[in-house]
């Protein structure tokens, strides 16, 4: 958190989960900004916040954390 | 961003189509949309007997949820393909694919009170796809031609064993842009004029449908979430590095950029195919040259070349 907030300033950063990884990013941007700047294809992820969908152009709230599902798959079908 | 249909807080944004909606919303406008697409390519009728490919992934269980709630007579078919951990050349997964999405299928078919046919290959064959793949040597190391043939085979047979009169798979429209992608890249021809929503019945085999092939991958997956069915999530172990993901991954790319681009690749493709432009002598003959009446370049244009006529209408605007 304190190596975070050098980065991020004080604000609590959001974390964006996908898979087994894990990005942090600046509340205030939007969701397409966010997954912009930690290279993150739009087109392949569904975003959840609190396990409900949400768009792109949601704005991004202190601390919060954002579940992406990937949405590509190659096995099942 | 609003729902485009009430005005309420959107859940789902698709950009290709310029088209916010709500959940609720979403989960009206998705099986509208399948109906339109099934009656668009005359796949089949409420009348006849369909088998679905169901895998335990979120396209086959939305699949057969949208055509239950359609109204459709539609059973399920599991095929077992004995695929774990410890099969795998990457054990990433932790858990035993094959069992789990078994499972996942089973409980979706008990919930909703339907018929899943569930066929081994390693029981009707004594081989599992793994151990069949190290045997015949196909694939490159990769058991996925061995599973994509034995799939094609065991699906027809079933379907026909059982008369039923369509088999239906859960391919999305990045499903068969990837594909479309991978025979573009080659100039399959023969692949290329073979693929459709529909592939009608002939000799020995069953009509083939797939019912979803115009929605992006990213929408069958918000329809299972919003619908709340239980999938398998994690990817077969041996599609990690697969070049369908690849091609997937590289059209994606192009789609963040320029919405609409897959399925204008795709529908572009069925367009023509339909039209009978792909690999046909007359083209050649239709894309006869002539000189441009005003330059005498050569062209194929009636009269006067693209470039002359560009020129002639900028001059024009400018006047």
């Amino acid at each position: 958190m304190v190596e975070s907030q050098s980065i991020l300033g004080d604000a609590m950063p959001v974390k964006l989960v996908l898979r087994d990884k894990e990005y942090e990013v600046k509340a205030g941007m939007t969701l397409l900004d966010a997954m912009k700047k930690s290279n993150i294809v739009p087109e392949s992820v569904i975003a959840t916040r609190d396990g409900e969908m949400i768009t792109e152009d949601e704005i991004l709230k202190d601390g919060e954390v954002i579940k992406l599902i990937a949405v590509i798959s190659g096995g099942a079908g | 961003m609003k729902c485009k249909k009430c005005g309420g807080k959107a859940s789902v944004n698709m950009r290709q189509h310029r088209l916010a909606l709500c959940k609720e919303h979403y989960l009206e406008w998705i099986p509208e949309q399948t109906e339109r697409f099934i009656k668009k390519y005359h796949m089949f009728t409420r009348d006849e007997k369909i088998l679905v490919a169901v895998s335990g992934g979120k396209d086959s269980l939305a699949l057969w949820d949208i055509l239950i709630r359609l109204g459709y007579e539609a059973d399920g078919l599991y095929l077992g393909l004995g695929i774990d951990t410890s099969t795998s050349l990457s054990a990433s997964g932790g858990i035993e694919y094959s069992h789990e999405s078994q499972r996942l299928s089973q409980n979706f078919a008990d919930e909703h009170n339907l018929k899943l046919h569930v066929v081994d290959v390693e029981d009707e064959y004594g081989y599992s796809i793994p151990v069949l793949s190290a045997i015949s040597h196909r694939g490159h190391g990769k058991p996925c031609a061995v599973c994509g043939l034995a799939k094609r085979h065991e699906m027809n047979r079933i379907a026909r064993d059982l008369e039923y009169d369509v088999l239906a798979t859960g391919h999305n429209l990045d499903d068969e842009a990837a594909v479309l992608f991978g025979n573009t890249l080659y100039w399959s021809s023969e692949y290329l004029l073979r693929q459709g929503p529909v592939l009608p019945a002939a000799d020995g085999l069953a009509r083939k449908v797939k019912p979803l092939c115009r929605f992006y991958e990213r929408e069958m997956t918000a329809y299972a979430l919003a619908r709340g069915i239980e999938y398998i999530y994690e990817e077969c172990p041996f599609a990690e590095g697969s070049q369908q993901i690849f091609y997937k991954e590289t059209l994606n790319q192009l789609e963040s950029v320029r919405p609409g681009s897959k399925l204008t690749f795709y529908l572009k493709f069925l367009e023509a195919k339909q039209r009978g432009d792909l690999f046909i002598e007359t083209n050649i003959e239709r894309a006869h040259l002539h000189p441009c009446s005003q330059c005498g370049q050569p062209t194929s244009a009636p009269d006067m070349c693209s470039f002359c006529r560009m020129i002639e209408k900028a001059e024009i605007t400018t006047e």
